[in-house]
Parts: structure tokens; C-alpha cells; sequence
């Protein structure tokens, strides 16, 4: 690697920083819909969600001058949406896809209702890790200077694959989500699993919004998310609703949105609009491949309305 | 006046055929128009309750609205003129709808569409009026129709679900537009806005006569008729709204169950290009950013609160139209952000899903019966 000649190399390292920068809002949303997925319910609503957070998020850190209370404000607010989903779902008749629709519209509605007075001033940020401080270049140095938020959500990944595979609660979680029938006949309260659930699923959304207003782009304003949360719920089957594919997925997701940006960064600008298009091109033909309609997918949750 | 008269009007045991079938019939009719009038009824009064909650006025911003939406001709106008893109959006929701499938892109298309006509507009000089007009409204159904199109085959052939393929759709579709008006399709003079080239004069769609309100108001009417005939009154439609009831008995009866879902989306895009197209023609002038607008999303809601009725799209329209041309006024005089119409619009959406749950459960007839009875 020649000294300033960095070419293809440069774009691979900004790729990977991006992919690192921008897959962190994946992470924690998509293992919020991968929680409430494996409970049997579908969550549309998380893109509110996440902008809803990423608004609280952003005015309680500058009031505050804490970037950490703001994101437990995020995760609040989250938790607030996630039991509002959880408690409407419940009542007969009522269509979980639809409900997410309106929540992701009341969500916006109301980010940009309280959030109009925080767009010009500024909060402070989350820190990062100089993971990249033994390198001499200040290309690798900036690709790995990675976020807390980022490493809490691998371990997040981790935590929740072993809560789904050995502990009770996690198998309490899987039996509502793969039969109601069976989990009833044991005594379990299928609509309350489901409503704890997509709450703790919305605050993951939330602090996933966080980290988007808190650190990177960094700043509040309407057009900070540009359907994160929706593509979460792609990424969630693609992983096979496994916690710990769920940072890859997010991982491959974050470098397709990295891709513009790098090659800019590079001098390539044709086709720069062209290239916001790539995260959703590649989510639609990842659901495209990984969908049938002659078997289940395998690994969905037998209670999945999306998948039946 | 018995304790269980009012509980259900269903067809029960035990109860005289004549009584539990005439009033189960009236109380679905009356049931289809109480239950969103009152879950509008609802979200209405929610949002008042949120307006206190803020510390504004909730009479004053119904009284703007009125107003400013309905009050005066000049008011009618202005809301009459942005009726017409909300009923194509809506019912690019509510034909899929009818087929069971829960299509919320129609953003995609509509911007798609009028990026369509701006490019026959632009490449296709000369050809006059009517030629002219018609050409790009044909090119914006065709393109929408393609978008919307393809999300109903999609869902047929390989079962992705319909939502999130439509909106990633639409995602994708703004990020096309802004590549085109960018790059391929600007017009060099457009410096802050970049945009097509700016359509000639025979291009432009003009007014009714004697009112300031462009023929798509007359064109989205249409559509909303031809629509509600096509569904409730063809054999096509009957097909349709088999292939919503329930599918494997539309298969099992050798309905072209896949031709069906694509070509009734597809309609439905078309629909929603056209409302691009009429944007671009009657409305800017050329196409732009100002294309995404949002009428997808509002359109969304206006087929939720019609029922996915075809004719009760209309007046829903108008409706929200009205509360989106008094947004200016309201901005002004009470302070308020341009969100008030978001948050309006979704505690709506919200209150009139949670109205399903009392589908069949309530009991107007015996209601009435109770209170002429004494």
C-alpha cells in the first residue's frame, strides 16, 4: 500500500469504517424486531420508533448535557411505543402490519412536532474507541475509531442468542412465538410475553435512533433516518432470526450505505444519488432470495403473520 | 328491557330467524359508516387532548381549519385543488387492499410517474395538446403500473411480503428520481432546484372553467367510480375480492390468482403515476424534488378510514385535503410546526384500527329498539 496512493484501497477502508458507522443502528433495531419476531409478532412501527428516539435522544442530551441520559431517554421512549404496539395488538381483530404503519407515521409526527426547536443546537456526543491507534494511517485510524454503542450491540447480539437458547425466559419467548396454542396449554399469557416483548424490542429501536442523532450523522433533523427501522424488519429474516447473524446482516446493510459516501470520497461522484439506492436494492433482493410461497422460511417463527 | 338484548345482534341459538337476520344486515350497514365516523370521531377529540396537552387551543385549530379548509369558495378551491393526487394515492392502497394485500408505496409510483412525464414532456416536443397530455399520462401509468406491478407478481411468485417490498420500492424509487433530475434529465437552467426541463404550454393541464382548481380533481373522481365499479360490479372484481376473502379457495376454484394480484397492483400504480403526471403537468411544470411529497402517505390513511371503499375515498379526501391546505394558516397563527398534520394523521390512523376490534360487536338495531320501546 503505497504512501497517498490508497485508490481501491481507500474505497475498502472507508467501506469498512462506513460499514462499521452505519450498521450500528441495524444492529440494535434489528435485535429489537428479532426479539419481538421470536414472540410472534411483527413490528412495523420500529422506523417511528427509531426517529422517535432519535429525537428524544438528541433534546434530552442537550438539556441534560449528557449524551448517556439521552439515550436512556431513547430507550424509554421506545418502551413506551413498543407497549403501546404490544397493548393494541392484543385486542381482537386488530392487524399488527397496520398498527406499525400508523405508529411509524405517528412516530415521525411526533419527532418532528417536539423536535423542530432542536434542530439548530447541539448536543453532545457519544464517545468512540480509537481502535484504529496502531495504525500510522489516518484513513485506517478514522475506519476504526468505532463507537461504545457499537461494541455493546455485539454483545447485545450475543446475550440475547444465549437468553433464546438456555434460559427460561428465552424459551418461554420462543414457545409463545413458534405456537400460542402450546404456550397456553402451559400456562404461559401469550399476550403479555408479546407485549414485554415488543417493548423491550422498541427500546432497542430507540437507542438504536440514538446513536443516529448522538453520533453518527451526529445532529437532529427530519431527515435522519431514511428507513432504517423498516429495513431492520428485512434484515431480521435474512438473519433467520438469529441474534448473532443479525450483526452480519447489519454489517453487509451498513456497507452497502457506505458505499456512496466512500466513493466520493475517492473523487467518483457519478451516479452519487444513484448509490442511496443500494442498501434498498440489496434488501429487496435478499428478500426476494431468502422468501418462498411453497414452504415456510426456515427458522420463522410459527406465529409470524409476515411469513404464513 | 333485558340485561342481554344489547350484547349481540349476530345470528345466535335460540334466537326467531327474522330477528337475527334483518338486524344483523342493518346493523353492518349501520356499522360501516358508525364505526369510522366515530374512530374520526375519536382521534379528533385525542387530538384536541394533545393540543391542550401542549398548551394550544384546540377550538381555535378547528376553527382555522374550518376555515381555512372549507369555510369561504376561495377556501373550497384551494382544498379541492389537492384532492386530486390523495385520491390516486389512496386508492393505489385500497384496490391491493381489496386483493388482501397491504401496499404503501404508492409513493414510488407517484414520484416515478411524474418523472415519466417530465421526460416525454421533455423528449417528445411538438406533438400538441391532447397527444401531448395523453402521451405522458399514458408513459406515468405505465411506469407506475410497472413499479406497483411488480410488487403484487413478487408477492405471487416467490411470497415477499407486499409492505415492505412496496416501500423499499418507494425508497428506491426517490433515490432513481433524484439520480435522473440530477443528472441525466436536468435541465441545465434549473440552478437551485434541479428539475426538467420546464414542459411547454400545450403540455400544462389547465382549470375547470370558472373555478381555480385543475382538471385532476375531475380525472381522480373518475378514477375513484371507475375503480368502485371495477370492484364491486365485474366479474374481475368479484375475482379480486375472492382472492382477498381467501385465497386457497380462489385457487382451488382456478382463479389466475397471480394475474389478479399483479394486474390489479398494477392498475393501482398506475393510478398513483398518473397523480405524478398530474402534479408535473397542472401543478410544477417540470419534475423535482417537491414530487416526494408525501401524498403517498397521507394516502395510506384516507384508504384506511374509506374501508378500502372505492366511492367513500371522496369524501375522506376532501377531508384530509382540507386539513393539509389549512396547515399554512395554522403554522402562522398558532405557532405550530408543519408536523401538527402528522400527528393529526396519526392518532386518526391509530384510533380508526383500534375501531376494528368492535367490528360486530356492537348492536345499533337493539340499540334502537331498546330506546323506542321505552
Amino acid at each position: 500500500m503505497g504512501e497517498g496512493d490508497l485508490g481501491l484501497w481507500a474505497v475498502l477502508v472507508a467501506m469498512i469504517g462506513g460499514a462499521i458507522r452505519v450498521s450500528t443502528p441495524f444492529i440494535f433495531v434489528s435485535l429489537g424486531e428479532c426479539l419481538t419476531e421470536r414472540s410472534g409478532r411483527i413490528n412495523l412501527g420500529l422506523e417511528g420508533t427509531l426517529v422517535f428516539g432519535a429525537m428524544s435522544g438528541y433534546a434530552v442530551a442537550y438539556e441534560t448535557n449528557s449524551a448517556w441520559i439521552g439515550v436512556l431517554a431513547a430507550a424509554l421512549a421506545g418502551t413506551v411505543f413498543g407497549l403501546f404496539h404490544g397493548w393494541v395488538c392484543k385486542l381482537p381483530r386488530v392487524n399488527d402490519i397496520a398498527i406499525g404503519i400508523a405508529l411509524m407515521l405517528l412516530g415521525m409526527g411526533l419527532a418532528f412536532f417536539f423536535g423542530k426547536p432542536y434542530i439548530q443546537p447541539v448536543a453532545p456526543d457519544l464517545p468512540a474507541i480509537p481502535l484504529g491507534f496502531w495504525s500510522s494511517s489516518p484513513q485506517v485510524e478514522a475506519a476504526l475509531r468505532v463507537n461504545v454503542l457499537f461494541v455493546v450491540g455485539i454483545a447485545l447480539a450475543f446475550l440475547i442468542a444465549w437468553l433464546f437458547r438456555s434460559t427460561r425466559i428465552g424459551l418461554v419467548i420462543r414457545v409463545v412465538g413458534d405456537s400460542s396454542d402450546a404456550a397456553r396449554a402451559m400456562g404461559i399469557s401469550v399476550d403479555r410475553v408479546r407485549l414485554l416483548a415488543t417493548a423491550a424490542g422498541g427500546a432497542l429501536a430507540g437507542i438504536g435512533g440514538a446513536y443516529l442523532s448522538l453520533y453518527y450523522p451526529g445532529s437532529w433533523n427530519e431527515g435522519i433516518s431514511s428507513g432504517q427501522g423498516l429495513m431492520a424488519v428485512a434484515l431480521v429474516i435474512f438473519a433467520r432470526w438469529n441474534p448473532v447473524n443479525c450483526i452480519w446482516a447489519a454489517l453487509l446493510f451498513g456497507a452497502a450505505g457506505a458505499l456512496g459516501p466512500a466513493l466520493q470520497s475517492i473523487g467518483i461522484s457519478k451516479g452519487y444519488y444513484l448509490s442511496y439506492a443500494a442498501p434498498y436494492v440489496l434488501t429487496l433482493i435478499l428478500l426476494i432470495a431468502t422468501s418462498s410461497t411453497t414452504r415456510a422460511v426456515r427458522g420463522a417463527p410459527g406465529e409470524l403473520s409476515i411469513t404464513k | 328491557m333485558t340485561a342481554h338484548s344489547n350484547v349481540s345482534a349476530g345470528p345466535m341459538k335460540g334466537v326467531p330467524a327474522r330477528a337475527a337476520r334483518a338486524p344483523g344486515h342493518l346493523d353492518r350497514q349501520i356499522e360501516a359508516f358508525a364505526l369510522p365516523l366515530g374512530a374520526l370521531a375519536v382521534g379528533l377529540a385525542l387530538f384536541a387532548l394533545f393540543l391542550m396537552m401542549v398548551g394550544k387551543s384546540p377550538a381555535e385549530f378547528y376553527g382555522l381549519v374550518f376555515k381555512a379548509g372549507f369555510g369561504t369558495a376561495f377556501s373550497w378551491e384551494n382544498t379541492l385543488a389537492r384532492t386530486s393526487p390523495l385520491l390516486l394515492a389512496a386508492l393505489c392502497v385500497a384496490i391491493p387492499a381489496r386483493l388482501g394485500l397491504v401496499v404503501i408505496g404508492g409513493e414510488g409510483a407517484i414520484v416515478l410517474g411524474g418523472v415519466a412525464a417530465g421526460a416525454f414532456g421533455m423528449h417528445m416536443t411538438g406533438l400538441g395538446s391532447t397527444l401531448g397530455i395523453v402521451g405522458m399520462a399514458v408513459s406515468a401509468m405505465c411506469v407506475g403500473g410497472v413499479w406497483i406491478g411488480m410488487v403484487g407478481a413478487l408477492r405471487y411468485k416467490r411470497g415477499v411480503n407486499e409492505t415492505i417490498s412496496s416501500l423499499l420500492l418507494a425508497y428506491i424509487a426517490i433515490a432513481l428520481m433524484n439520480h435522473l433530475v440530477e443528472g441525466p434529465l436536468r435541465d441545465p437552467a434549473s440552478l437551485n432546484k434541479p428539475s426538467t426541463a420546464p414542459l411547454e404550454a400545450a403540455y400544462r393541464i389547465g382549470t375547470i372553467p370558472g373555478w381555480d382548481i385543475h382538471w385532476g380533481l375531475v380525472v381522480g373522481i373518475l378514477a375513484c367510480i371507475f375503480s368502485f365499479v371495477l370492484i364491486e360490479r365485474t366479474t374481475w372484481g368479484f375475482s379480486a375480492r375472492i382472492v382477498g376473502g381467501n385465497i386457497r379457495a380462489a385457487q382451488i376454484q382456478g382463479l389466475p390468482v397471480g394475474w389478479l394480484m399483479a394486474g390489479f397492483c398494477a392498475l393501482a400504480g398506475g393510478f398513483a403515476g398518473l397523480a405524478g403526471m398530474l402534479e408535473v403537468s397542472a401543478v410544477h411544470g417540470s419534475a423535482n424534488g417537491s414530487l416526494a411529497g408525501g401524498y403517498g402517505f397521507t394516502g395510506i390513511l384516507i384508504a384506511f378510514l374509506a374501508r378500502h371503499n372505492m366511492l367513500a375515498i371522496i369524501p375522506v379526501a376532501v377531508l384530509l385535503a382540507g386539513f393539509e391546505a389549512s396547515s399554512g394558516l395554522i403554522q402562522r397563527r398558532m405557532d405550530l410546526p408543519d408536523a401538527t398534520i402528522l400527528v393529526l394523521q396519526g392518532i386518526v390512523f391509530i384510533s380508526i384500527l383500534i375501531s376494528e376490534t368492535f367490528t360486530g360487536r356492537l348492536s345499533f338495531s337493539s340499540l334502537m329498539r331498546k330506546q323506542s320501546h321505552g
